[in-house]
């Protein structure tokens, strides 16, 4: 293509160009008009949750909230924070995130310096059956059946140990172990007689800030929004997750009423139990948003160290 | 003499002995992991063995009579199976084939975006329904579709339409479950490629430059071809799993009226297995659902090895 452009004489090369620049405005437009429509089809969705939400009842029920809030109100906020189970499910999703975090950072962190060790023998077989684990999975009857014979089945522990150490973070941690903490530093901590546990807390840790932050937020982020292991092994209301309470009322509609009580008729009642699903919404998912901007650019860290080596 | 020889091959059990006692102080550290991997992850993999016995509670999994495939052909005889099979690979196939490109493309557009504070405020965004939980995903699209104050009937009257019970019908689930999830991770999908087009070597730009290449060819004979490896990498990911489609969003969709093509292989084993209590039955269809998605995952990254050279492991 090169050469014809050369051969061609100068009056057409120069329309060539004007051509081109035609185009590339062309493309520059479309690009640009694409990026706002992923805009505006991310974003509608979340502001209209967050008006329906503060606006009342019958502004909501006849369909006239557009974009703001239409005659602002706090009547659904109210409600949500008067309803217990709700609160329970925040102390509880709070608990697990915790905990499940901590053992998550724990496990993976002595999984990944292990396998990141040269003189480590046996890090091939260990590292095939770590590996294993993320292509091959029991299946749900197994699990489950583990979980009922380690008599785990209605505590705090079947929700957190079944997911308490994933392979796909073990092979992110050791990637980046790996490749940004120099072996000599190791070495020469060996010579001078430092025991492997020793070059784990006096080495590696201090190191690894970037790492466990990124993992430690993927595990808090997957805990807190995940429902599926709370929902199987668990049936005792007072340890069920914020997830699983959520699903009780926004999906299956199972409201207590006691909160719309003072509500005369039917459908001034339906209006309220539809508005308060949106406020509902917006309280959940508040933490999680509202640590996001923050947090943001430790999840595409972790993505990228992710993308250097699969 | 001897260890002569032993030093030429270079081991022998004596030094495999060395080496592992060496190697002490590791197995004391990894010895939490590995004891949760087994217990965890390895040991239901041995319980899966039910999926060939008659399991029965008091006898317990080791003891449970030998069957050999009886669950199997069940299975496969059963009026159901081929339905769920389909539904799967269907909303499977659709989800790939929706999802896969548009993160390819937003990237594509983020990346020839030269106003900075617009790029970033567009990656924020986008990546924002990422943080959102499957259970307020599918409540949103309840809300929404609601028919007599959702926002989507809201719409369609204003049109002066009828407004369509979208929840209610079998024709729109595929469409809904699949766009709703192109929605949530299209933002977090292009970041990858984003951090992959970051790399592409500035000369490479200037030489197409030179070359007087427009924008558009820019982008395909440079940038694609450049980030070509991961997007195949991220395929191959993809096509692994092409017969599971995850539990927790679908069994949220699934009402009375769209089971006909919402009842996946993941849905079925747990009514099956957890609801009907039928847990060999249930083994069997989900040992055979995992054997197939690691097949497909080895035959996708041999191909792709063969054609380009590309694979994962």
């Amino acid at each position: 293509m090169a050469e014809m452009t050369k051969r061609a004489p100068g009056g057409a090369l120069r329309r060539n160009r004007i051509r081109s620049r035609w185009n590339d405005r062309v493309f520059d437009g479309v690009a640009a008009l694409i990026l706002i429509l992923a805009v505006l089809a991310v974003a509608y969705p979340l502001i209209y949750v967050v008006s329906a939400s503060f606006s009342s009842t019958t502004a909501v029920m006849a369909g006239r909230v557009w974009f703001l809030p239409v005659e602002p109100s706090l009547v659904a906020y109210e409600a949500v924070f008067k309803y217990d189970s709700i609160m329970t499910g925040y102390l509880n999703s709070f608990i697990y995130m915790a905990v499940g975090t901590l053992i998550n950072l724990v496990l993976t962190t002595l999984c990944a310096f292990c396998l990141s060790r040269k003189d480590f023998y046996g890090r091939g077989i260990v590292g095939g059956m770590v590996l294993f684990t993320m292509l091959f999975n029991a299946g749900l009857v197994p699990n489950y059946l583990l979980i009922k014979n380690l008599r785990l089945y209605d505590t705090m522990w079947a929700v957190i140990l079944p997911g308490a150490m994933s392979a796909w973070h073990v092979i992110l941690m050791r990637t980046y172990f790996s490749s940004s903490i120099p072996e000599e530093l190791y070495e020469a901590a060996g010579i001078d007689g430092c025991p492997v546990w020793r070059q784990l807390t006096s080495i590696l840790l201090p190191l690894s800030g970037p790492i466990l932050a990124v993992i430690g937020l993927y595990c808090a982020v997957g805990i807190w929004n995940s429902y599926f292991d709370a929902f199987l092994y668990l049936s005792d209301k007072k340890l069920f997750p914020l997830q699983v309470v959520l699903r009780n009322i926004l999906i299956l509609n199972q409201m207590d009423m006691t909160v719309t009580a003072d509500l005369r008729d039917m459908a001034t009642r339906r209006g309220m139990s539809y508005l308060l699903k949106y406020a509902v919404i917006v309280v959940s998912s508040l933490p999680l948003l509202m640590i996001y901007p923050f947090v943001q650019k430790y999840f595409v860290k972790g993505i990228m160290v992710g993308s250097v080596k699969g | 003499m001897t260890g002569v020889n032993s030093l030429k091959r270079g081991g022998g059990w004596e030094s495999v002995r060395k080496k592992l006692v060496k190697s002490l102080p590791y197995y004391a550290l990894i010895l939490l992991p590995l004891a949760y991997m087994l217990v965890f992850r390895y040991y239901p993999m041995l319980g899966a063995q039910i999926a060939f016995k008659d399991y029965k509670v008091r006898l317990g999994i080791w003891a449970s009579p030998w069957v050999g495939m009886k669950h199997f052909n069940t299975f496969f005889k059963s009026a159901n199976s081929w339905l769920i099979i389909k539904n799967t690979l269907v909303i499977s196939l659709y989800s790939l084939l929706a999802s896969f490109p548009i993160p390819i493309i937003l990237a594509v557009c983020l990346n020839e975006s030269n106003v900075k504070w617009f790029k970033k405020s567009v990656q924020m965004i986008t990546y924002m329904p990422y943080f959102i939980s499957t259970v307020v995903l599918v409540s949103m699209i309840l809300q929404f579709t609601d028919i007599s104050s959702g926002i989507v009937s809201q719409m369609y009257r204003l049109f002066g339409a009828q407004a369509p019970n979208v929840m209610g019908e079998v024709g729109s689930f595929r469409s809904l479950y699949v766009w709703t999830g192109v929605w949530q991770t299209m933002g977090y999908s292009a970041i990858v490629y984003l951090a992959a087009l970051s790399g592409v070597p500035l000369d490479l730009y200037e030489a197409a430059k030179v070359d007087g290449a427009s924008k558009m060819r820019k982008i395909l004979s440079v940038d694609l071809p450049y980030i070509a490896p991961t997007i195949i990498t991220l395929f191959i990911l993809n096509a692994g799993s092409i017969l599971s489609v995850g539990f927790e969003k679908i069994y949220l969709m699934q009402n009375n009226f769209n089971t006909p093509v919402s009842e996946v292989i993941s849905t079925y084993v747990y009514k099956v297995g957890i609801l009907n209590n039928s847990f060999s039955f249930s083994t069997a269809v989900g040992l055979f659902n995992s054997v197939v998605n690691l097949v497909m995952l080895l035959v996708v990254n041999q191909l792709s090895r063969r054609i380009s050279d590309v694979s994962v492991f």
